[in-house]
């Protein structure tokens, strides 16, 4: 009963949300209608948490008659992974899909603002037709309420890998990131409608381009720091199509979070910024497709389904279509842009835009390259790391070079001078720590162009912390405690690019790895450290049998400390896991991954040892930099109550 | 549990003596795709045909062959798809330009915008007070 109340839940859902679409497209000049479009944005997501909580509910009672359940669950699961199972599969997460939408279209009906009548009912009704197409999608195509007949007495369990305290929070976040992108599309097609996009759009605009932003960043890291520990790699980034599917939209997430700032202070850019955020939501729907259609093969396609796959990519057209459509036609109306010069923050802006624009399209080309190519019958390639390292890489790297110009210089007409004078203890600092760094690593330039950059960043986002200090008279704690949030976020963000940059460039350059077979009582020097292996045994976990391996690590400083992997054997899945061994010291990590038992020698495993120098600094950056988004929406709240 | 990891046994990890001929062996395998898996790297992968083919990188190298004979050598057997890097040929030219005609696009749009606005003469005196 409760699946069926589920999917009338959703159907209800569907429904409002195409009223929600048709009162606010098509009568945007009515402040009653307005204000019925807004409700049935409410209700819509109403409606739609409604089914998502009856399809939890499902999960915790292992109702095994519902499809979904009986293939990704199972009785002795945990109770987190129960939960979580609800959108760790294609069916589910597509159903959170929509509730994120519906319930982003009733936060902004919600607050009204300054925004004018149009644009507010407009944007709601845009926001209703997104949520509509993503609920079509799910209840005819992949509907998470579908029964089994008859229905098996246990479920097949989750895909092992996927057994992680990090499922509850990884897809959620992606999601909110992805479905964050939506509400810009809204806005720029409103506008588009409207033919109108001033300050006052791009002040609406601003903060959901930043929860995007933020979550992507949060749940990219997350994701990365999962594979990290998880799939025993030693690697944290793979280039892997689903992993550029999530860092497309966060290229274009983080260019629009730049752009809009622009056109809220200046009034210029707005027809870029409409154009961004129609190819950034773009590019979010053509990464569920990459994911959902299985035509990319990656661990991360669960649900190969070709019927899926072209449905969404005729989402994606319609989506596409009528955004460039509407562009085309209505672009040239909007607002006359306000000018700068060729040194500004405005124009260091623009080219912050064009480095993470060009950036994306390289990516999305990478990605999708294979496709093309076996479409008109070229064969089979692949696109891997080495060719997004060789491309991807130089282009961040300019921009990198640029970016602590930009909050040097004023809006309109910037000093050059003044701000490379300021900024000349950071470059003094990177170029020191670019020469040292060849010296040491023997001329091997990539890598110590990389560590010169990251201290660049850094130490320029200190420094422009430090001139803002020096504005004003008054006592140094007292300017300090002045210091507006605005400032603090977006040095928070720059500075944690330049961790970020830091801990990846070490561990991209200087990770050394070693396979051995080691027998219990044999040990290996490695990175400095002595490793023995102590002892191999068997334990039982809630849902698994494992293989642990104990090992003693003896520091170059006489310490020893105890390290254990494991091989975990779950009973309904094939595929062993690994559960890796990681010691963090302040240098990095030393990780250890168990292998398979040796045929030659008797009791002998193979362990795969790895040293990943200064890793943590790529999950810290990653931290900093959701502080940095984090805070930069408390500072737009904060001002706009005080200016409403 | 022990009849499982017997057969699951492998056989010991192949690398080269010579410290620099196992970095360049190691990342070869970086850039060499694990036939059988979905989408790794045979220096990720514990798959039997991955462990084979890393100990046949480390064979060819120790046979003397440069990097280049040796991405040539697996390409020859399991084709392009094997290889991370996709050779510039008259398919791929466009990918490994993606950069360069995406770039160069940009750049004119950014300098046509800046001429069409400077062309509406503007004021540009900074104004006080703004971050």
């Amino acid at each position: 009963m409760i699946a069926e109340i589920g999917a009338f839940a959703a159907a209800l859902a569907l429904a409002l949300s195409l009223g929600q679409g048709a009162l606010g497209v098509f009568y945007p000049q009515s402040e009653t209608r307005a204000a019925a479009a807004a409700a049935f944005a409410q209700a819509t997501a109403l409606c739609s948490a409604l089914a998502f909580a009856l399809l939890i509910t499902l999960f915790l009672q292992s109702d095994f008659s519902v499809a979904v359940v009986a293939s990704h669950s199972h009785i002795d699961k945990p109770l987190l992974y129960k939960i979580a199972g609800a959108w760790a599969n294609h069916e589910g997460s597509m159903l959170l899909w929509c509730l994120v939408s519906a319930s982003f279209g009733a936060i902004f009906a919600s607050v009204r603002g300054r925004q004018s009548l149009g644009l507010w009912a407009r944007t709601i009704g845009v926001q209703g037709f997104v949520t509509a197409g993503a609920l079509i999608y799910t209840l005819f195509l992949s509907n998470p309420f579908a029964r089994l007949d008859p229905a098996p007495w246990i479920g097949s369990g989750l895909n092992p890998l996927l057994q992680d305290p990090a499922v509850a929070v990884h897809p959620p976040l992606l999601y909110v990131g992805y479905v964050g992108m939506s509400v810009p599309f809204s806005l720029a097609l409103a506008a588009l409608l409207e033919g109108k996009a001033d300050q006052a759009w791009a002040r609406a605009l601003r903060p959901w381009t930043l929860v995007a932003w933020t979550s992507l960043t949060l749940g990219i890291g997350l994701g990365s720091y999962w594979a990290y520990y998880e799939l025993g790699w030693g690697g944290w980034w793979f280039w892997d199509p689903v992993e550029n599917a999530s860092f497309m939209p966060w290229l274009v997430a983080a260019a629009l979070v730049h752009s809009a700032i622009v056109t809220e202070r200046r009034g210029s850019l707005a027809s870029w910024t409409i154009l961004l955020a129609i190819m950034g939501f773009g590019l979010a729907l053509l990464g569920t497709f990459l994911v959902r259609s299985g035509v990319l093969t990656s661990v991360h396609a669960f649900a190969v389904d070709p019927q899926r796959g072209i449905a969404v990519l005729v989402m994606l057209s319609v989506a596409l279509g009528v955004g460039f459509g509407l562009y085309a036609w209505r672009a040239s109306k909007l607002g006359q842009p306000s000018g700068f010069a060729a040194v500004s923050r405005e124009s260091m802006l623009v080219w912050n835009n064009f480095g993470l624009a060009v950036a994306a399209g390289v990516v999305l080309i990478g990605t999708i390259y294979p496709l093309l190519v076996d479409a008109f019958g070229g064969g089979l390639i692949s696109v891997g790391p080495p060719f997004f390292n060789a491309t991807v890489s130089p282009l961040l790297a300019l921009l990198f070079v640029l970016l602590p110009l930009g909050p040097m210089l004023t809006w309109r007409k910037g000093d050059l001078r003044a701000a490379l004078k300021k900024l000349a203890p950071a470059a003094i600092l990177a170029v020191l720590t670019l020469i040292i760094a060849l010296v040491a690593t023997q001329w091997r330039a990539v890598p110590a162009i990389g560590l010169m950059l990251g201290v660049w960043l850094i130490a320029g986002g200190l420094i422009y912390i430090w001139t803002r200090l020096q504005r004003g008279a008054g006592k140094f704690s007292a300017k300090l405690a002045l210091l507006p949030l605005a400032v603090w976020s977006m040095s928070l963000a720059h500075i944690g690019a330049g961790v970020l940059t830091l801990g990846a460039v070490a561990e991209t350059g200087f990770r050394t790895e070693r396979a051995v077979a080691l027998a219990p009582g044999e040990g290996v020097a490695f990175a400095g450290r002595r490793i023995t292996l102590l002892e191999v045994g068997s334990i039982e976990g809630p849902n698994y049998t494992a293989t642990r391996a104990n090992f003693r690590v003896d520091q170059s400083s006489g310490a020893a400390q105890p390290l254990s992997a494991e091989r975990r054997y779950f009973t309904t899945s094939p595929m062993p896991t690994t559960e890796v061994g990681i010691l963090s010291s302040i240098d990095g990590d030393l990780y250890v991954a168990l292998g398979e038992q040796v045929r030659e020698t008797q009791g002998a495993w193979t362990v795969r040892l790895y040293h990943n120098p200064l890793v943590h600094l790529i999950f810290i950056g990653v931290i900093l930099m959701t502080l940095g988004g984090g805070l930069s929406l408390v500072a737009l709240a904060r001002k706009r109550k005080a200016a409403p | 549990m022990s009849l499982i990891a017997l057969l699951l046994a492998t056989t010991a990890p192949a690398a080269l003596g010579d410290p620099r001929q196992e970095a360049r062996a190691q990342s070869l395998d970086q850039e060499i795709r694990c036939v059988q898996c979905e989408n790794e790297p045979i220096a990720q992968s514990t798959a039997d045909i991955a462990v084979d083919m890393r100990a046949l990188v480390r064979e060819r190298i120790a046979a003397g062959d440069s990097d280049e004979e040796i991405r040539a050598f697996f390409r020859q057997r399991y084709g392009d798809f094997v290889l991370f890097r996709p050779p510039f040929d008259a398919r791929t030219w466009a990918l490994w330009a993606a950069p360069l005609l995406l770039g160069g696009a940009g750049l004119i749009a950014v300098l046509a915008n800046r001429r069409r606005r400077s062309a509406a003469a503007v004021d540009f005196a900074p104004e006080e007070g703004e971050r």
